[in-house]
């Protein structure tokens, strides 16, 4: 059913549209580099319609293939093109329940767009701007209209952390009638959706607004609730639960231990992101939580997250960001869209660069030593090792650094839950199907891979969930 | 809701004593463990030792000294109020074991830990001495408390207005070079703890410090509460909070506390403006 008024596309003009796909309104960089406010600003119905005829609705449906939780995305953009937004939205929710979230974080270049039929030969269609604009509609126009309520099944499960992995698991086995509790450390749930991903790239609303979709589903949330301290996750099965899901991420941030790491003005990038999005120390002081606002920034890394620092570091008031990156461009593991921003906003990248130490005056961080690093025979990761430039040090002057080299495992479950079977890095070890060594108990998402991207542990969550409902059935036969 | 303020006690102008009700904690909490606290929705995250642990009434015991806005916030609240958040219980329990004779060594807010420390230590089979200093006599907290396990509480006061004149480390010589000593557990500012460790020392008695960097999270997710203990930099919260105190680097230590003093204040004046009645 339509809600919009459709327009009808010639079939001249469907060729011509093909050409390149509708830009998404963007804020100025200028701008934007001045506040916390969402970069873009998301396609209008006209640029919807516009963008979902591009797709040729081909057989070969590559671009589902390259979805790790498989959205119907023909289907769901037919359903634009129809000007049934609505429907589009319900569409993907049967395989994504965070499609507002995927749709703005997700790597589409390296995942559905990639693989788009289209971009063989011109621009692939503009997957997760479609993906946006839809769940946005739903939730602007209150097109939820929430399900029915299954019947319980009596069965209980608890899940570890609010992140996307956590989030997905609740919301599909409260579908499907089980009575789930999520167990969240933080004050807040949504996990790296707010305290890592900032504002301007993810709304926290957003974020807000999917938990309370998910609650309303009858999942229960148990805020400040460390699991491995107050309460063990065997001591979650002793109470009732009849199966345990950990999601509880990759929180524990790694360093380069080099000299003069433990400065003041040195941070984690989960340290920098969490003060700033879940604590909002970006609003000090109406909000309590303070951050030194550097005037020149360093972040090390090449990551997401580095990219996510950088630009935050920007909006803070930094006069200067450097972004030191020991590869070249090409092998920044960051999504392109990300470093295209940061590149717009004035982020000064420095490539081939590695710091070896941070240089301090009275406790203070004053510049950071570096070398020049070039591009030498391909390591095991396929990747060109970089190697050292002999003699090529020199110093950058900066007052914060930021270190975003990535995180490790959390050991406060591992630590705490006997059986579980960790990884030489302390990861849980969980197969495809989300299962752990300790029966009854799952696992997905960053715990287990170490730190991925938010699609891949919702669709860790999705896999975890029908193993988890097979599990329990399992148990009504016995 | 929950974490309801159960009974609260002024020890000092600057010093409260809140029992809150939190059963679920106080179950798990085990002695040298703290909690993580926020005030209010636009709260900070401050960690808080735990001063009692009290399974079967189901509360559990914190020590707040007004130092900035988080704790002059938390010394507002009443008996019937709810704290906003308290997640825990953080960081490891303080080993307790028979060991022999522990001296204990805290002032002001750092006497709070020591309570369940000493407590349990006590009925471990040890004998427990707990020496605690103010400035003077009338600014002495958690003397009568310290007394409930403790086989001899010594006093120090600056002023010499009640016990030794003097420190409370000068104290906790003498008591060494006295009677000896199998460990000492030193809580407090970071500043009587560097000098307690510097004073056991010499004697080789082994020495636990609590440590109180900043902290965000509280579960090893952020890093900012990194310390440097035997020249490795470890985290406070899921390494600690306990650590060597012989091999703790304090000069760090103290120089990472003082990294938001301007912001601090900045935030104490936006706090106190807010409050102020308007004239």
């Amino acid at each position: 059913m339509a809600e919009t008024k459709i327009r009808e596309y010639t079939k001249e003009e469907i060729k011509e549209i093909r050409k390149s796909r509708t830009p998404i309104p963007e804020q100025e960089p200028i701008v934007r580099g001045k506040n916390f406010e969402e970069v873009a600003l998301g396609y209008t119905e006209e640029q919807a319609l516009r963008e979902a005829n591009r797709c040729m609705a081909c057989k070969k449906r590559d671009c589902v293939a390259g979805c790790p939780v498989e959205v119907p995305i023909p289907e769901f953009i037919q359903l634009v093109r129809e000007g049934d937004f609505t429907g589009a939205a319900k569409k993907i929710k049967e395989k994504n329940s965070l499609p507002a979230i995927c749709g703005r974080v997700c790597p589409q270049e390296s995942q559905c767009e990639s693989l788009c039929t289209l971009g063989k030969k011109m621009e692939p269609v503009a997957i997760g701007r479609l993906e946006r604009f839809v769940a946005d509609y739903e939730r602007a126009h209150g097109g939820g209209g929430e399900v029915a309520k299954p019947k319980p099944t009596g069965f209980k499960v608890a899940v570890v952390g609010s992140g996307p992995a956590g989030l997905t698991v609740a919301s599909d086995l409260a579908k499907i009638g089980h009575e789930v509790t999520i167990f969240e450390a933080l004050h807040k749930a949504g996990g790296v959706l707010v305290y890592g991903i900032p504002e301007f790239r993810l709304p926290k609303a957003i974020v807000q607004s999917e938990v309370d979709g998910i609650a309303s589903l009858g999942v229960k949330f148990e805020l400040d609730s460390v699991v491995g301290k107050l309460y063990t996750v065997d001591e979650l099965l002793e109470r009732g639960f009849d199966a345990v899901f950990i999601g509880s991420g990759a929180g524990l941030p790694m360093f380069m231990n080099i000299p003069g790491e433990n400065l003041n003005g040195v941070y984690s990038a989960n340290e920098f992101l969490t003060r700033t999005n879940l604590m909002k120390a970006y609003l000090f002081p109406e909000y309590d939580t303070p951050i030194k606002k550097g005037k020149h920034v360093a972040v090390v890394g090449g990551g997401n997250v580095a990219m996510d620092s950088a630009r935050t570091a920007l909006r803070l008031g930094a006069d200067k960001v450097y972004l030191v990156y020991r590869r070249s461009m090409e092998e920044l593991p960051a999504r392109k869209e990300e470093v295209h921003h940061a590149v717009e906003e004035g982020i000064d990248f420095k490539l081939l660069t590695n710091p070896v130490e941070i240089i301090g005056e009275d406790g203070w961080v004053k510049g950071i030593k570096c070398v020049q690093m070039e591009l030498g025979e391909p390591d095991e990761s396929g990747r060109r090792r970089p190697v050292v430039v002999k003699g090529s040090d020199f110093v950058i002057d900066v007052d914060t650094v930021v270190m975003s080299i990535g995180t490790g495992s959390n050991p406060i479950i591992p630590e705490s839950t006997p059986g579980l079977e960790l990884t030489k890095r302390g990861y849980i070890v969980a197969d495809e199907t989300g299962a752990t060594s300790k029966p009854g108990v799952f696992a997905g998402g960053d715990i287990v891979t170490g730190s991925a991207t938010v699609i891949l542990a919702a669709g860790a969550g999705r896999r975890a969930a029908d193993t988890i409902h097979e599990y329990l059935m399992s148990k009504v036969k016995n | 809701m929950a974490n309801k303020i159960l009974e609260k006690r002024v020890l000092r102008s600057d010093l409260f004593y809140f029992r809150i009700e939190a059963p679920e904690l106080a179950k798990k909490a085990k002695a040298g463990q703290f909690v993580v606290v926020r005030a209010d929705d636009n709260g900070e995250r401050i960690p808080l030792s735990l001063a009692n642990i009290d399974p079967d009434r189901g509360t559990i015991s914190l020590l707040v000294q007004t130092i900035g806005v988080t704790s002059t916030k938390l010394s507002t609240l009443s008996v019937g109020d709810e704290i906003k958040d308290i997640a825990g219980p953080m960081g490891h329990k303080t080993p307790i074991e028979k060991y022999g004779r522990v001296i204990l060594v805290g002032g002001g807010f750092g006497a709070a830990p020591l309570y369940p420390i000493g407590r349990a230590m006590k009925e471990a089979g040890n004998t427990v001495i707990s020496i605690t200093g103010a400035r003077s006599a009338d600014l002495l907290v958690y003397e009568k408390e310290l007394g409930e396990f403790s086989d001899k509480v010594l006093i120090s006061t600056d002023d010499g207005s009640k016990g030794h004149k003097g420190l409370v480390t000068e104290v906790l010589k003498n008591e060494i070079e006295a009677n000896g000593a199998d460990l000492v557990i030193a809580v407090g500012p970071a500043i009587m703890m560097k000098f307690a460790s510097l004073t056991t020392k010499p004697y080789n008695v082994k020495t636990l410090v609590s440590l109180n960097p900043i902290m965000v999270d509280g579960t090893g997710m952020c890093g900012a509460c990194r310390v440097s203990v035997g020249g490795k930099t470890m985290f406070g919260c899921t390494d600690g909070p306990d650590f060597d105190g012989h091999l703790v680097d304090w000069d760090l230590l103290m120089s990472r506390q003082r990294t938001y003093l301007v912001e601090e204040k900045e935030a104490m004046e936006a706090y106190t403006c807010s409050c102020a009645p308007h004239s």
